[in-house]
């Protein structure tokens, strides 16, 4: 841009230092941050967890927690210092000046109030209007931020309302008083790909019509990617590197952006390329024999179907096949019935029709409250999607591993149970010191491993994988797709991927299933399928993955 | 309106499913009686040197010669006909004697709910708002002296300060003066019948007459609330939408009373129902000490002397309070929480 050098910024950041008190003592969270925006830009923060992104976030619009402080460092907005501001100027700058979104939109909303009356709420707190003028300018507002029929929404409450527009009213609350800066903190985290894509480009286009400077933070380089024109990287405090993306993807500086950039799956990336060289674990090769004849389907599930107690239907006339050592992926958005077929799979819930067979043996019959005691039971195992919550926090991660042993397999306390459990420890890369520890006391990563140990100790012929990785960075998630692909090869196993992020289950999967409320929309052999989607649906679900533009040649 | 007649929908539908307990109650206390040690008939004769015969005519009048399961039906049959039987100690049908007494109880422990709710609140607030101050410490010594000193301890204290130091406290006996004439009864709460009538003399003699014992009853349960709102508002406060709201910028007010507080307020009507129904059958030392014509002192006195009906009718009355709070606590709920209708 002409004449840009010339203009002020609108907000410049000096050496920020955050620390937090904890029982623990200080954590210092940021380390001497700075950055500066133009007004109108939108400029990314890109990290994993503990980088200090939100905090940073959190900092500039002073809404960190009690135990926050700003210990050093300068936040000048529109040349004015308001580091230690407080008390009247900052109520004038909240909301005014500056405004945020929040990660979780749901919870980011008052549950017992109307979206209007929120809205209005926003509005009233800084400017002089009556109660029905403001009404009618949430009303307006609404509109602005596409909600269909915003009549009628307009007294609505959140959790009558979809994920994706309770983002919509934390937009319409956000830019209610027009501020000249925005801070995004994840906003689209934990929303569906299409429906990232909408609020993304909705807010996008916002802040372009409305010129509001726009700081973007996610974990994801790609959304990053797609919606900022520059990009700052953040790890344990510090900016490491910062650059416009094309740059940052192709040309990485800082060995830490590099991990980054590799760890992020794309549309052409294969498992091995995720994590540097140093860090890859060598992949034995297999020779696939094929089955000998007459070999029954590992899985056969014919025309399956739930209907829940409350007459909706959560999948309807769903069939599939595996063989042995297969991997099949089951995508699709939220409500789409992908885990409620996975449960039925591993017989967690009873199918309300259909058949599933499991190596010739039909399973469908047994119900799901008496499958554990099912010789069955040990063939088909889980990894959950929370590695956080699927971990009793009362068990070490010995006890975890052990457990499935001690009530599947029959064995007893002592040093072959010890043995076994140590062996499965070494082969998720669990280090042995580790096991006496807590959950709590382990890292996600960690805690990912010991979820998988525990799942593979009884030597599992189908793993079924629920969003395994969701909750991880994406480095970790690199480390933890390479390690099950690993074991898949070494155990043949067979794996039912559910995931909602496309680009891990076509590097993970042989086979996709795409899946729309409660029905197959397309299925196929992975790569071919993203290539060439064949509905409009999948070929939407592609698009909508922020992908990083492929180096120019 | 939709979500109003979802509530009332809900509270029907509770209440129905409360009438197997209510009858589990009757039959429970109607067989917990019999078992009980004590012989009606023997109390109820003339005298201690009363024949065998006497109290044999008497346990027939009373119906005790019959077998179990037919003096159970024949006391269901009752029941169902709203004849709570009959009093021995005054001689007057039970359900009269609720009926006479119950305004009593329900006016003081009202009362005292009320104080305990208006001074718990805002103090659990103050102490959410500061946590680890001296005001949030200050709550917690206050609250802990309140559930540590025992009812009729505290109660005699508070008479011992109020009416014999200071003398700003009526004489601690009953409702009244024995001598104030008394407004036609209306509902049977003095202070809202002494209201009706226009008589503003009455109305103040009354409620000095309620003041201690209601203090002394709040007291008591200003603790739990107390406690409740403070834990309930710290969650609240820490929660996104407070972040949200501070993040637009809304007045102090406005964050902690409609956001924080409104949010919050669901954990302490749970407790407050619960605490009503406590009060209500606990508060038979305050009756005591401060000779309060409640239902409470009344079933003690009752069960002493092996009065069974008085004893049962009351037992039945306290559950079909708190089946009818539980119901009211469930429309609170309803009107307070839009999400409660859905679920």
């Amino acid at each position: 841009m002409i004449g840009s050098e010339s203009t002020q910024p609108l907000l410049e950041v000096e050496n920020l230092k955050v620390t937090f008190s904890t029982r623990r003592g200080l954590v210092e969270a940021v380390r001497g941050v700075s950055l500066s925006l133009q007004p109108g830009e939108m400029l990314g923060l890109v990290g994993e967890s503990g980088s200090g992104k939100s905090v940073t976030g959190f900092a500039i619009t002073h809404l960190l927690d009690r135990a926050g402080h700003i210990t050093e460092g300068l936040i000048r907005f529109k040349g004015q210092d308001i580091t230690r501001a407080g008390g009247a100027d900052l109520r004038s700058l909240h909301g005014a000046a500056m405004a945020m979104i929040f990660q979780n939109p749901r919870a980011a909303l008052n549950p017992i109030r109307t979206v209007g009356q929120q809205i209005a709420d926003a509005i009233l707190a800084h400017r002089r209007l009556s109660r029905a003028e403001a009404q009618a300018e949430a009303l307006s507002l609404l509109k602005a931020v596409q909600i269909r029929d915003p009549e009628r929404r307009m007294g609505a409450y959140p959790h009558e309302l979809s994920g994706g527009m309770c983002q919509r009213v934390m937009i319409a609350v956000a830019i209610s008083c027009n501020p000249s800066l925005l801070i995004a903190d994840e906003p689209t985290t934990g929303l569906d790909v299409t429906t990232q894509k909408v609020v993304m480009d909705l807010l996008a286009r916002i802040a372009a019509d409305r010129g509001m400077a726009t700081i973007l933070i996610t974990h994801d380089l790609g959304l990053a990617a797609r919606y900022c024109a520059r990009v700052v990287v953040m790890e344990q405090g510090r900016l490491v590197e910062e650059a416009e993306p094309l740059t940052l993807f192709h040309r990485p500086q800082h060995p830490y952006t590099r991990r980054l950039v590799a760890a992020s799956p794309t549309a052409t990336s294969r498992i091995e390329d995720l994590v540097p060289d140093g860090e890859r674990i060598p992949l034995v090769a297999v020779t696939e024999l094929p089955p000998p004849h007459g070999t029954p389907l590992l899985l056969d599930v014919k025309a399956v179907s739930k209907r829940f107690d409350d007459g909706t239907v959560g999948v309807a006339d769903f069939s599939m096949t595996m063989r042995g050592g297969e991997s099949v992926g089951l995508v699709g958005e939220s409500g789409s019935g992908k885990s409620t077929t996975s449960r039925m799979i591993c017989r967690l819930i009873d199918a309300s029709a259909g058949e599933i067979l499991f190596d010739g043996q039909s399973i469908g019959q047994i119900p799901a409250r008496d499958f554990h005691r099912s010789e069955l039971r040990r063939d088909i195992q889980i990894v959950f999607q929370d590695p956080n919550d699927s971990l009793n926090p009362r068990y070490t991660a010995f006890d975890c591993i052990a457990h499935p042993l001690l009530r599947l397999m029959n064995m007893r306390s002592g040093d072959k149970l010890r043995q076994r459990v140590e062996e499965c420890a070494d082969r998720v890369g669990l280090p042995r010191e580790l096991l006496s520890r807590f959950p709590h006391q382990l890292s996600g990563g960690q805690k990912a491993r010991v979820g998988i140990a525990r799942a593979i100790a009884c030597k599992p012929r189908l793993l079924v994988l629920d969003e395994p990785t969701a909750a991880l960075d994406v480095s970790v998630q690199a480390v933890v797709l390479q390690l099950l692909n690993k074991l898949r090869r070494e155990d043949n196993l067979a794996f039912l991927f559910v995931s909602h992020d496309l680009n891990v289950v076509r590097m993970m999967c042989d086979r996709t299933i795409v899946l729309r409320t409660g029905v197959i929309v397309e299925q196929g052999e992975s790569r071919a399928l993203f290539a060439n989607p064949q509905t409009d649906y999948t070929r939407e679900l592609v698009d909508a993955v922020p992908h990083i533009a492929p180096a120019p040649a | 309106m939709g979500t109003i007649g979802a509530t009332l929908l809900r509270a029907g539908r509770r209440f129905v499913s409360s009438l197997p307990a209510l009858f589990g109650v009757l039959v429970f206390t109607f067989l917990l009686m019999r078992v009980l040690p004590g012989d009606p008939a023997v109390f109820f004769a003339s005298g201690p040197n009363a024949g065998k015969e006497e109290i044999e005519v008497i346990r027939r009048q009373l119906g005790l010669d019959k077998p179990l399961p037919n003096q159970l039906a024949i006391y269901l049959y009752d029941v169902g006909r709203g004849n709570l039987g009959r009093s021995m100690m005054t001689g007057q049908a039970v359900a009269k004697d609720l009926k006479e007494r119950l305004p009593a109880s329900l006016e003081l422990t009202l009362t005292a709910l009320l104080i305990a709710l208006v001074t718990a609140v805002p103090l659990g607030v103050l102490a959410a708002l500061r946590p680890g101050s001296l005001v949030d410490h200050g709550v917690r010594l206050f609250c802990s002296l309140g559930v540590c000193v025992p009812t009729f301890v505290s109660g005699l204290l508070l008479i011992y300060v109020f009416y014999y130091l200071l003398g700003f406290a009526p004489d601690p006996t009953g409702r009244i003066d024995i001598f104030a004439t008394l407004p036609p009864s209306r509902t049977g709460f003095l202070i809202i019948d002494f209201l009706l009538a226009g008589d503003l003399d009455g109305w103040w003699a009354a409620a000095r007459q309620l003041m201690l014992p209601a203090l002394t009853m709040a007291l008591f349960v200003i603790a739990p609330l107390a406690r409740i709102t403070r834990a309930s508002m710290l969650v609240s406060l820490g929660s996104d939408f407070v972040r949200t709201a501070r993040s637009v910028g809304l007045s102090w007010w406005r964050i902690v009373v409609t956001y924080a507080l409104r949010n919050a307020i669901l954990p302490v009507i749970t407790i407050a129902g619960i605490v009503f129904s406590t009060m209500l059958g606990a508060n038979v030392l305050v009756e005591k000490v401060f000779s309060w014509p409640g239902v409470a002192s009344y079933a003690l006195d009752a069960l002493l002397v092996s009065d069974y009906a008085p004893v049962q009718g009351f037992v039945l009355l306290m559950a079909t309070i708190f089946v009818i709070v539980n119901l009211l606590v469930d429309v609170l709920y309803g009107i307070a929480d839009p999400r409660a209708t859905v679920a």
